[in-house]
C-alpha cells in the first residue's frame, strides 16, 4: 500500500552558514496550542507542571528547555512544543494542533541579533530580551514568533507556507551583515 | 509612532490595525438612531480621542488607546476585553 | 591648492580620481570637494535656472551649488553632494545641468533672459493655452532647468532598512554632542551618537581653538577612544538622522559604503549602499550644530565665494586653501578666525570687510570696519570684489571670499513635530522652543550657545537631563577649558543696491524675488516660499530660509518674529527611495505563500494565478492545449463526468472550542449553529455591523464544543480580527477559544461522481452515503495518516473534502492524483472551480463587494428571527429589503455576440446607456463546457422579479455590447440532486 512522505516546511531551503552563523531548521515534534478556558489559568499551569514539567508561561517569557518547551503565543495562549499534550489538559484549556503550522528555524551565531534588527521592530539586545524571552512581532511582513534560545541563538517561527520567504528574508540580512565585516 | 501594548510592551505602530473610534455597542432591541450613531457618526475632535487599536501582529489583543489627535500622545492603553465596550447585554 | 604640513591628513594615501574626465590627485580623508579645491578647481557645475557658473559654497550636508552625478546605468547617482562624497581610488564625477561642458553650457542664455525669469515667470508665462502644458511647455521646463538625471534604468545596488533602540540618541558629534555621549555613557546608559561626516568631532575638526590646553581635534579623538571602548555605546558615523517622529522614534540614513569603490557594493558582496535606521530612543540630545549663512549682494553666487567656516574647515580639516589672495566679509567676530587661520598658514589676506563699525581688529592684514561687499566680478572663477564704504567704493583683487552672515542653529528636528522655533534677538537666529519634541534636548550651536565652552556646558547639562529621568546618576562634571568668546553680531541679510543678490544658491532665488512676492502681495512666509521657491530644493534652503524671511519681513514693514518661519519638515537630508523601500524588492516584496501541492502542480506545468499572497495553480495544460480555455474546458468537464482534484487548503479554518462556541457562532452567523448535530457542516452567511454581508463560508461541528469554521481565501484574516473582536469587546464574558489552523492542514477537495469510489481506495473507513451523508464530517485515516473528511461541495457534484496534516501534502496530492487519473479524471485548477462554482450559482467575493446585503443574494432566509445576531439591526433598514435593489440573478447571451465579461453593466434595452439608466452590473463570467455556453451572475435591479426578460449588456471596455436573458444563478442541476444524491 501507498504510504504519504512527510515534508518539514525547509525542506530542501535549508541549512545555511554564513559568516560564523547558521540558519537551521527545527525539528520540535509536535506542536499544541494551550488556551486555557474562562478561569482555568491557574488549573492549567498546575497540570502542565505535573504533565510536562514546567508552568504555563507568562506574557513574553518560554519556559521549559529545548525538547520540550512552552512559548507564550500571544494572549492567553502558549505553544507546547516537544510531545503531544496530556489528556488531562484538556479540561483546562482548548487543545489545537499546530505541528504542521509553522516553520521552526534556528538562528545561531555572532551577528545574529544584527540580522534580526533587520527584519524584526522589537527591541533584541541582550540586556533587554535576554534567554527564556519570546516576542509575538512581525518579521519583514510575516506574523512571527521570536524567542532567544541562548546567547546568540534565536528561535523563529513563521506560517509553513511562507518558508520560503522567511528562509529568503533572512538570508538577505545575513548576506547584509557578513558583508559588513 | 510607538504604543504600548498591556501585554506586548512598547511596540512599533507598524503591528497595529487602526480601526476607528472606541464606542460602546447599543444593546439588542436599541433603535435604529443609536445603530445608526454607532455604525456612522463620528466626533472628530483635536484633542484626546479612544480609538479601537489591534495588535495584529503581535499578541492579537484588541486594545483601547486613548491618544490625542492633535499631539499623538498616547494617554491610556487598555485592553478591550475589560473596557467595557459591549455595552447592556 | 594644498598646503604641505596643514590640516589633519598628515601622511595619507594619495588617491586618484577624475572629475569630468581630468584626472587628479587627492589623498585620502578627502571629500571631493576638498579634493577638488587642492587641486584649484572651483567651477563644480551649473545652477538650477539660470545655469550660472557655480563652485563649492560649504563643507557639509548643507551644500547647495557642489552637486555632482556619480556613477552610470543603474548605479548612477545624481545630485551627490561633493561637500560629503569621500574621496576613494577611481572615483568618478561629472557637473550636472550643463551641455556641452560644465565651462561652455549653451544653457547659459537664461541668465541673460533671466529678467523674464523671476518670482512667478512660470505661473504667469505658461498660463495657457492649456494643452501646451503637457506637450510644450512641461518637456521645455524639464530640458532647460533641474539638477541630476536619473539614468532610466533599474537601481543595480543593495540597500537594507534595520531597527535600532537605547537610551539616549545623540545626534551630532561636536563638542557638545561629545560630551553629552561621554556624560550618558560613563553613567551607564544606553547611548548611540549619530554624526552624518564620516569622522566625527563636528567643528573641532576645522577649528583651532584648543580645548583643555590640546587642539580640539585632539581632545576629540581622546573622547571617542573612551566611548570606542565601552560597551554601552553605539558609535554610528556616516549617518544622518533625518527625522523626529512620534514616541522617540527617530529615522536616520547611513551612508553604508557611497565611500568605497563600487566594486565592493557590486552583486556577489552584498554589501548595501545605505541603510535607513528607525531608532527607538527614550530620550535624545540634539547637538546638530549650527549651519553658517551667505549675505546676499549683487553677483554672490560666483565661485570663489564660500562661506568663511567652510574656508576654515577646507584649511585646518584638509590643508587646503581655498584662493591664494583671500578676503573676508562678515558681521560678526567669529568670521574672523577665517582671516587669522589662513595667515598664519601663509596665505595672503587682500582684506577683511566687517559691516560693523566696531569690529575687531585682526591681525597684521587690513580690516576695513562699516563696509560691504556691493559686487563681484569674474567669468567661471572669482576675480575681484567691489567693497562699498564711507570712503566710496573700491575694487579689490581676490580669488576667494570668505563670507559669514552669522550662524542658523540646526532647528530643524525640532520642528518635525509641529513646533515652530522662537526668534533669538542677541543671537539674531531662531532657536528651538523647549520641549518641542517629547524627550529631546538640545545642546550647543543648535541652541544658540556658539562658544566652545558653552557647548560643553550645554551637553554636559542635556546629559545631566536625561539621566534624571532614565533613574541614572551623572559623574561630577570636570568639564575641560575651552575657548568662551562672546557672540557679536550685528544684522546684516541684504546688501543694497541694484543686481541679483542670491538667497537660494539651488533655486536661484535672489532677494529682487522676495521682494516682488512682497509687492504682489504674498506676504505670508508660506505664500512666499511657493511663489519663489525659495527653501524648495534638495538643500530645503538651510542656509538661506533666515535670510530670506528677513527680506520679507523688510520688505512688508514687519519683524521677523512677526513674519514667522515655515516649518521644516524630515528628511533632514534627502534620503534616496531605494533606502526607503530597502528590501521590498522581487522576493522581498510581499511574502509568499505555497501550497503544500505547489512543487507538484509546478512539475505539471501549472499556471499559478496570485490570490493575495497565495500561489494556486489557474489550470493544468495538457499536451495538445494551446490556450488556458481548453484545459478549463477539459478540467470542468473532468469534474461533472468523473473526479476532479484541487487544493483548497488556503480557505481560512479556524478551530473554535468552549462552552460558549455555539453561541458565539450563533452571534457571527446569520443562522444558527448551536443546533448543528455533531458530525454536520452548514453553510453559514456573516455581516458586518453596517447589515452588509462580510463572508461566507462552512463551519463543522466536530464536538459539543468544538468547531471548525472555513472562510473564504480573501476574507481569512479579516474575519479573524472580527472574531477577535466581537470575542475580546463585545462578549468578553463568553467562554470561547479559537485559533487559527489554515497552516495546519493541507485539504483538497476531490470532486465528481467517482469521488466516492476514489475514497474509497484510500481511506481506512468506508465512505458511503451512510457513514458521509452530505454535509456530513468526522475524521478519516488517510493511508494510515488521521485526517478529516468533509462531504461538501462547491463545484455541485458529489463531493468532499479531505484534509491532512500539512507535512502529508504534497503526498497526498500526488497520490490523489494518481488514482484521479486512473479514473478519468485530474487535477483542476481555479479557473475550473470558478465556472464549476458560476454554474451553480455559488457566490465569492466577486459578489460580496461590500455593497450587498443578504436580501441581494436572495439568502433573506437565513437571516434568524429567533436570535440576535450581528449586524441584525442594521440589515432591518428599509433600504436594505428594498424589491428594487440590484439583485443576483444569472444572464446568458441571446444576442449576436455570445459574449459575457465580468465589469459590464445592464441596460433595460431602448433606454440610452448612460449612468442613470444602469440597471446592474455582472460580476462573474465564464463559458460553461457543460452547457455548451457562456453564463454570467449579476446583480441586477429588481432582478429574480425579472427572469425571462431581456437586458442590453454593455462593456465599454473590451468593446462588447449584446442581449442577454435574465434566468436563475443556479445553471446547473437547480434541484442540487447532484451533491446530494
Amino acid at each position: 500500500m501507498a504510504e504519504l512522505i512527510a515534508k518539514s516546511p525547509c525542506d530542501r531551503l535549508l541549512p545555511i552558514t554564513l559568516g560564523g552563523m547558521s540558519l537551521t531548521e527545527e525539528q520540535p515534534g509536535s506542536m499544541w496550542v494551550l488556551a486555557p478556558f474562562k478561569g482555568q489559568e491557574k488549573a492549567l499551569s498546575k497540570a502542565l507542571e505535573a504533565a510536562h514539567g514546567m508552568a504555563f508561561p507568562a506574557a513574553n517569557r518560554a519556559t521549559g528547555k529545548a525538547g520540550s518547551r512552552a512559548v507564550w503565543f500571544g494572549r492567553d495562549m502558549a505553544l507546547l512544543m516537544g510531545g503531544e499534550p496530556d489528556a488531562k489538559l484538556a479540561k483546562h484549556a482548548a487543545l489545537t494542533d499546530q505541528s504542521d503550522a509553522w516553520a521552526v528555524v534556528r538562528l545561531d551565531g555572532a551577528g545574529a541579533e544584527d540580522v534580526l534588527a533587520r527584519l524584526v521592530s522589537v527591541d533584541l539586545r541582550p540586556q533587554v530580551f535576554k534567554r527564556g524571552h519570546t516576542a509575538r512581532t512581525e518579521l519583514k511582513h510575516m506574523m512571527a514568533s521570536v524567542t532567544r534560545i541562548g546567547p546568540q541563538a534565536f528561535q523563529v517561527m513563521v506560517f509553513r507556507s511562507m518558508a520560503k520567504t522567511l528562509v529568503h528574508d533572512l538570508k538577505t540580512a545575513m548576506e547584509a551583515v557578513t558583508a559588513r565585516g | 509612532m510607538r504604543i504600548t501594548c498591556p501585554l506586548c510592551g512598547e511596540r512599533d505602530r507598524r503591528e497595529f490595525y487602526y480601526k476607528g473610534a472606541a464606542l460602546v455597542r447599543p444593546a439588542e432591541g436599541a433603535d435604529l438612531d443609536a445603530w445608526h450613531e454607532y455604525v456612522n457618526l463620528r466626533e472628530n475632535p483635536a484633542g484626546p480621542l479612544d480609538e479601537l487599536w489591534y495588535h495584529e501582529m503581535g499578541c492579537n489583543a484588541w486594545l483601547k488607546v486613548t491618544r490625542n489627535t492633535a499631539t499623538h500622545e498616547i494617554l491610556d492603553v487598555q485592553l478591550a476585553s475589560e473596557a467595557g465596550l459591549g455595552g447592556e447585554k | 591648492m594644498r598646503l604641505p604640513g596643514k590640516g589633519l591628513n598628515q601622511g595619507a594615501k594619495p588617491i586618484t580620481f577624475a572629475f569630468n574626465g581630468r584626472h587628479m590627485m587627492g589623498l585620502e580623508g578627502d571629500t571631493l570637494a576638498s579634493a577638488l579645491l587642492a587641486n584649484s578647481t572651483h567651477l563644480v557645475g551649473r545652477s538650477f535656472k539660470y545655469h550660472r557658473p557655480r563652485g563649492v559654497l560649504t563643507a557639509g550636508s548643507e551644500e547647495p551649488n557642489a552637486l555632482v552625478t556619480i556613477g552610470t546605468g543603474g548605479q548612477q547617482d545624481p545630485n551627490v553632494r561633493a561637500t560629503q562624497q569621500e574621496l576613494f581610488e577611481g572615483l568618478e564625477a561629472r557637473s550636472q545641468n550643463c551641455w556641452p561642458s560644465v565651462e561652455r553650457d549653451v544653457m547659459a542664455v537664461n541668465d541673460l533672459a533671466a529678467p523674464f525669469f523671476g518670482a512667478g515667470f512660470y505661473y504667469k508665462t505658461f498660463m495657457w493655452p492649456a494643452a501646451f502644458w503637457e506637450k510644450i511647455y512641461e518637456p521645455m521646463i524639464r530640458n532647460a532647468a533641474g539638477l541630476g538625471a536619473l539614468s532610466g534604468e533599474a537601481d543595480q545596488d543593495r540597500y537594507e532598512k534595520a531597527f535600532a533602540f537605547c537610551d539616549v540618541l545623540v545626534i551630532g558629534s561636536g563638542p557638545a554632542g561629545l560630551v553629552a555621549a561621554l556624560t550618558a555613557g560613563r553613567a551607564g546608559a544606553d547611548v548611540i551618537l549619530a554624526e552624518e561626516d564620516s569622522r566625527m568631532g563636528g567643528r573641532l575638526l576645522a577649528e583651532r581653538e584648543e580645548i583643555g590646553g590640546k587642539p580640539g581635534h585632539a581632545w576629540a579623538a581622546e573622547v571617542l577612544a573612551e566611548l570606542e571602548a565601552m560597551d554601552n555605546v553605539r558609535l554610528m558615523s556616516r549617518t544622518a538622522v533625518t527625522g523626529a517622529y512620534d514616541q522617540g522614534t527617530y529615522g536616520a540614513l547611513e551612508r553604508v559604503s557611497h565611500h568605497l569603490a563600487r566594486r565592493h557594493s557590486l552583486k556577489g558582496s552584498h554589501l548595501p549602499r545605505e541603510c535607513f535606521w528607525r531608532i527607538a530612543a527614550k530620550h535624545a540630545v540634539l547637538a546638530a550644530g549650527a549651519i553658517e549663512r551667505p549675505v546676499a549682494f549683487r553677483n554672490n553666487d560666483r565661485p570663489g565665494i564660500m562661506m568663511a567656516g567652510a574656508v576654515r574647515a577646507y584649511l585646518n580639516r584638509w590643508g587646503v586653501a581655498p584662493g591664494e589672495r583671500v578676503t573676508v566679509f562678515a558681521n560678526n567676530d567669529q568670521a574672523h578666525r577665517t582671516a587669522r587661520d589662513l595667515h598664519d598658514a601663509g596665505v595672503h589676506i587682500a582684506a577683511v570687510i566687517d559691516s560693523r563699525h566696531e569690529a575687531p581688529d585682526g591681525g597684521p592684514y587690513q580690516v576695513i570696519k562699516g563696509a560691504q561687499v556691493c559686487d563681484s566680478a569674474g567669468r567661471q572663477r572669482l576675480e575681484s570684489i567691489t567693497v562699498r564704504s564711507v570712503k566710496g567704493e573700491e575694487k579689490i583683487q581676490t580669488d576667494c571670499l570668505a563670507m559669514s552672515g552669522g550662524w542658523n542653529p540646526s532647528v530643524h528636528l525640532t520642528c518635525h513635530l509641529n513646533s515652530r522655533p522662537v526668534w533669538k534677538r542677541e543671537a539674531l537666529a531662531f532657536v528651538p522652543t523647549e520641549g518641542a519634541v517629547p524627550g529631546m534636548v538640545t545642546a550647543g550651536a543648535c541652541n544658540g550657545t556658539f562658544s566652545t565652552a558653552g557647548a560643553l556646558r550645554d551637553g554636559a547639562e542635556a546629559a545631566a537631563k536625561v539621566l534624571e529621568a532614565l533613574g541614572l546618576k551623572p559623574a561630577a562634571a570636570d568639564l575641560p577649558q575651552a575657548e568662551d568668546d562672546p557672540y557679536r553680531i550685528a544684522a546684516l541679510w541684504a546688501v543694497p543696491g541694484k543686481g541679483r543678490a542670491w538667497l537660494d544658491f539651488q533655486n536661484d532665488v535672489t532677494v529682487k524675488d522676495v521682494k516682488q512676492a512682497a509687492t504682489e502681495n504674498f506676504r505670508s512666509v508660506e505664500h512666499m516660499k511657493r511663489y519663489t521657491t525659495q527653501g524648495m530644493a534638495t538643500d530645503q534652503g538651510k542656509n538661506s530660509n533666515v535670510a530670506a524671511l528677513a527680506v520679507l519681513a523688510d520688505a512688508t514693514g514687519r519683524t521677523i518674529p512677526e513674519t514667522g518661519t515655515t516649518t521644516f519638515r524630515p528628511p533632514f537630508v534627502p534620503v534616496s527611495l531605494g533606502a526607503m523601500g530597502a528590501g521590498a524588492t522581487d522576493e522581498g516584496f510581499k511574502p509568499q505563500r505555497f501550497l503544500t501541492s505547489h512543487g507538484e502542480s509546478e512539475t505539471r506545468g501549472a499556471h499559478q494565478l496570485e490570490v493575495g499572497l497565495w500561489y494556486r495553480a489557474a489550470y493544468f495544460p495538457k499536451q495538445g492545449e494551446t490556450n488556458w480555455r481548453q484545459s478549463c474546458d477539459r478540467e470542468v468537464t473532468l469534474v461533472r463526468k468523473a473526479v476532479g482534484i484541487c487544493d483548497v487548503s488556503t480557505l481560512g479554518k479556524i478551530d473554535i472550542q468552549g462552552p460558549d462556541a455555539g453561541k458565539f457562532l450563533d452571534f457571527l452567523y446569520t443562522n444558527t449553529f448551536s443546533t448543528l448535530k455533531v458530525g454536520k457542516v452548514r453553510y453559514g452567511l456573516m455581516l458586518r455591523e453596517d447589515g452588509f454581508v462580510m463572508d461566507d463560508g462552512t463551519t463543522a461541528r466536530l464536538g459539543e464544543n468544538h468547531f471548525v469554521m472555513t472562510t473564504t481565501t480573501a476574507a481569512a484574516g479579516q474575519v479573524m480580527a472580527h472574531m477577535e473582536f466581537v470575542s475580546q469587546a463585545l462578549y468578553p464574558e463568553w467562554d470561547v477559544r479559537f485559533t487559527s489552523v489554515t497552516e495546519q492542514w493541507a485539504q483538497f477537495a476531490v470532486a465528481g461522481p467517482k469521488s466516492q469510489e476514489l475514497l474509497n481506495g484510500l481511506l481506512d473507513e468506508d465512505v458511503n452515503g451512510e457513514t458521509w451523508p452530505f454535509m456530513g464530517c468526522g475524521e478519516a485515516t488517510v493511508l494510515g495518516v488521521k485526517g478529516r473528511l468533509f462531504r461538501i461541495s462547491f463545484s455541485g457534484e458529489h463531493a468532499y473534502e479531505v484534509a491532512v496534516p500539512a507535512r502529508y501534502g504534497e503526498a497526498l496530492f500526488r497520490e490523489l492524483l494518481k488514482r484521479a487519473e486512473a479514473m478519468g479524471g485530474g487535477a483542476y485548477g481555479m479557473e475550473a472551480l470558478n465556472v464549476l462554482r458560476i454554474e451553480k450559482g455559488l457566490i465569492t467575493h466577486a459578489e460580496i463587494n461590500g455593497t450587498v446585503t443578504a436580501f441581494d443574494l436572495g439568502l433573506q432566509g437565513m437571516m434568524s428571527k429567533k436570535k440576535d445576531f450581528l449586524g441584525k439591526a442594521m440589515s432591518t433598514r428599509e433600504g436594505l429589503m428594498a424589491e428594487d435593489r440590484m439583485r443576483l440573478v444569472g444572464l446568458k447571451p441571446v444576442g449576436a455576440v455570445k459574449e459575457i465579461t465580468a465589469g459590464a453593466h445592464l441596460f433595460t434595452p431602448g433606454d440610452p446607456v448612460e449612468r442613470i439608466y444602469d440597471q446592474g452590473y455582472v460580476t462573474s463570467a465564464g463559458y460553461s463546457p457543460t452547457l455548451g455556453h457562456p453564463i454570467g451572475l449579476a446583480f441586477l435591479k429588481e432582478g429574480p422579479d425579472r427572469i425571462g426578460e431581456t437586458v442590453r449588456l454593455v462593456d465599454h471596455m473590451r468593446g462588447v455590447d449584446t442581449l442577454c436573458e435574465v434566468v436563475s444563478p443556479v445553471f446547473f442541476d437547480p434541484e442540487g440532486g447532484r451533491a446530494r444524491g
